[in-house]
C-alpha cells in the first residue's frame, strides 16, 4: 500500500480491508452513516438528531485530512500572530482557562455542503444528504478576548486558523485546510475557542483538544485541532479558502454552468433550514391517532420566527409550536400534532422562516458548481392505515 | 590605483570558488528534480487479480475478494472493465466511497482528476488515465432527476409507529 506508513493505527484500509465487519469510528455510535473513511466523513440520520443537544458520539464528522495522533493536552499551545497582530503570543490550554472568562453557548454547526446529494447536475465531493449538522453546548473562551489580549491592529480584515491534522498524501508540512472568518465575525460574543462539548472532552474526530466554533458560518470555518490563529490584513488565502471551495457564484447561474474562480464568492451565511427528527421516515399508524412530529430549525439570522408543516405538498400549511433558543445560533425545537383526513400515503413537509423573512424552498435552491447551501424543505413518508 | 600584489592570489581563489558554486547550482537546476525523484518513493499501483466474469450465482471469488451482484464487496466499486486499475489508483490515497457516492460525465471526472493533480498531489496517470475515465464515465454517470427527486419510497423501511 502506498503511503502505508502514514495510515492511522487502528483503522481499516478502505481498499484492502479483507473484512465484512461493520466499519466503526472511534468515539462515535454505530448509527452514523459513513460517507467516506479516508478522510473520515460521517453524517447523522435525521431521527438521531432528536435530542435537544446532539450527543458527542452522534455529532457528524467532516475531516479533510488525518486527525493528529498522540495528543498531549498538557503541552498543547495556541499561538496568535499575523500581519495585523500587535505581537506574537502563545497560550497553553491552562492559560486560556485561567486568563479569560469561560463561557458556554449552544451553537449549531452545519457543513456548507450539507444536502449536496440532491443537486443535479451533481457536484463533486462528499454526497451529504441531510445529516452534516448538529447543535452542542460548547465551552471555551471568546475568541475576541484572546485576540484583544494579543492585540489587533485597526487594519485587520480576517482571522485564519491552522490545525494539527495531516494531509492525506502524507506530505509532511502540507496544510490540509486553513480557513477563517471576517474580523467582525471573530469579534462576535458567540465566537469561541472551545475545549469542551456538552460538558465533556471534544471527540478526537471533532477537534480534540481545542477548536474554533462559529455558528451561522459553514462549519469548515470552525478549525479543529487548533494550534494557531493568524490575524490577516487581507481576506485569508489558505487551502480551501480560494478557487471554488466553500464558494458560490456571486451572481445566480443556470444549473451546470461553468463559473470562473473570480466570479465565485465566499459563503459567509448558512441559510434557514429545518429537519423532522421524529418520527423516522416510514412510520405506519392508524387514522384515529394524531401524529406528533418533532424537529429542529436553525438559521444564521437572529432567530427562527415560524415553522410550518404541510401534508398536501404545500397546498396548505399549518403552524408548528416553536421554542425559543437559549442563544443566537442555537437550533430551535418545533412540534405539531397532525390529524389525517383519509387513510393512505402522505409526506410531511416542514418549512422554517427566519427573522429576516427568509423561508426554505420546496424545490432545490440555486444550483452552484460545488453543491453548497441546499436548504430545501425536509420531508418524511408515512402511511395512515 | 592597482590592487596590492599580495591580494591577487586571494581574489583569484575567490573567483574560482564562485565559479564552482555557479556550476553546481546550474547542474542542480538541470538534473536536480530528476535526481531527487529517483530517491523519493514513487506511488505504485497495487497488484490486483485480473477481472474475471462471474460464475452464475451472482457471487464470484477473485482471490480473497468477493463480488456480489457485480459489486466488489470490500470497496463497493462496480466490478467491470478497468476495476483493477481504478481500485489500485484511487484507493491509494482515498476511500473508494469517494468514487461510489459521486456521479459525473467523462468531462466531470476529468475535472476531478485535474483538481486532485493540482491540489492533492495526484500523479500523472499516464496510460491508465483513459482506462480510469472509461470506467468512471460508464459506471458512475449522472442521472437526470430534475429540480427535486421523489422520496425513494421502495427503499424506505416501513415500520409500525407505537402510539400511546
Amino acid at each position: 500500500m502506498v503511503f502505508a506508513e502514514n495510515f492511522p493505527a487502528g483503522m481499516i484500509p478502505a481498499g484492502l480491508a479483507h473484512s465484512d465487519l461493520p466499519f466503526s469510528l472511534p468515539g462515535k455510535r454505530a448509527g452514523l452513516v459513513v460517507l467516506n473513511d479516508k478522510p473520515i466523513n460521517a453524517e447523522t440520520p435525521p431521527d438521531l438528531l432528536n435530542d435537544p443537544l446532539t450527543p458527542n458520539d452522534l455529532f457528524f464528522v467532516r475531516n479533510n485530512g488525518i486527525p493528529p495522533k498522540n495528543i498531549n493536552v498538557s503541552s498543547w499551545t495556541i499561538t496568535i500572530e499575523g500581519e495585523s497582530a500587535n505581537q506574537k503570543k502563545t497560550y497553553s490550554l491552562a492559560d486560556l482557562k485561567s486568563k479569560f472568562e469561560n463561557v458556554t453557548y449552544n451553537l449549531t454547526l452545519e457543513c456548507g455542503g450539507n444536502g449536496r446529494a440532491e443537486f443535479t447536475p451533481p457536484a463533486k465531493g462528499n454526497q451529504w444528504s441531510t445529516g452534516a449538522v448538529g447543535c452542542a453546548a460548547w465551552t471555551g473562551v471568546r475568541l475576541k478576548d484572546v485576540l484583544k489580549d494579543a492585540g489587533v491592529k485597526s487594519n485587520a480584515v480576517y482571522i485564519a486558523y491552522y490545525g494539527k491534522d495531516t494531509h492525506l498524501s502524507g506530505e509532511a508540512g502540507k496544510v490540509v485546510i486553513s480557513r477563517g472568518v471576517p474580523i467582525a465575525k471573530a469579534m462576535e460574543d458567540e465566537s469561541l475557542i472551545a475545549w469542551a462539548m456538552n460538558g465533556k472532552n471534544i471527540p478526537v474526530l471533532n477537534g480534540y483538544p481545542l477548536r474554533l466554533v462559529f455558528g451561522g458560518f459553514p462549519a469548515s470555518c470552525s478549525g479543529k485541532w487548533l494550534t494557531k490563529i493568524v490575524i490577516r490584513d487581507r481576506v485569508h488565502d489558505g487551502p480551501k479558502m480560494t478557487g471554488q471551495s466553500y464558494r458560490v457564484p456571486c451572481k445566480p447561474v443556470a444549473p451546470g454552468t461553468k463559473v470562473p474562480d473570480d466570479e465565485m464568492c465566499i459563503i459567509e451565511k448558512m441559510p434557514v433550514k429545518s429537519l423532522i427528527t421524529f418520527p423516522k421516515t416510514g412510520a405506519i399508524f392508524e387514522k384515529k391517532n394524531q401524529l406528533a412530529i418533532q424537529g429542529k430549525a436553525w438559521t444564521s439570522a437572529t432567530k427562527i420566527d415560524q415553522v410550518d408543516y404541510s401534508i398536501d405538498f404545500g397546498s396548505t400549511w399549518s403552524k408548528c409550536a416553536l421554542k425559543a433558543a437559549k442563544n443566537r445560533y442555537c437550533w430551535q425545537a418545533f412540534s405539531a400534532d397532525i390529524s389525517f383526513p383519509e387513510t393512505g400515503y402522505y409526506e410531511v413537509w416542514v418549512r422554517a422562516t427566519d427573522s429576516e423573512g427568509k423561508a426554505q424552498p420546496m424545490l432545490l435552491p440555486g444550483w452552484n458548481p460545488r453543491g453548497y447551501l441546499n436548504n430545501a424543505c425536509h420531508r418524511i413518508a408515512i402511511k395512515v392505515s | 590605483m592597482s590592487p596590492r600584489p599580495d591580494l591577487l592570489p586571494a581574489l583569484l581563489g575567490l573567483l574560482n570558488f564562485v565559479l564552482v558554486i555557479i556550476t553546481i547550482t546550474l547542474l542542480y537546476l538541470i538534473f536536480g528534480p530528476n535526481l531527487i525523484d529517483t530517491y523519493r518513493n514513487q506511488p505504485v499501483a497495487m497488484e490486483q487479480n485480473a477481472y474475471r466474469p462471474g460464475n452464475g450465482d451472482n457471487t464470484t471469488e477473485v482471490g480473497q475478494d468477493k463480488i456480489v451482484d457485480g459489486i466488489h464487496l470490500q470497496t463497493g466499486l462496480i466490478y467491470a472493465e478497468g476495476f483493477d486499475i481504478v481500485r489500485g489508483t484511487c484507493t491509494a490515497c482515498h476511500s473508494a466511497k469517494l468514487v461510489t457516492q459521486n456521479r459525473a460525465t467523462r468531462e466531470g471526472w476529468i475535472e476531478m482528476i485535474r483538481w486532485m493533480q493540482a491540489k492533492q498531489g495526484l500523479w500523472d496517470l499516464g496510460d491508465n488515465e483513459p482506462i480510469i475515465l472509461n470506467y468512471l464515465a460508464a459506471n458512475y454517470a449522472p442521472q437526470e432527476v430534475g429540480r427535486r427527486s421523489n422520496l425513494q419510497v421502495n427503499e424506505i423501511e416501513w415500520y409500525i409507529l407505537k402510539m400511546n
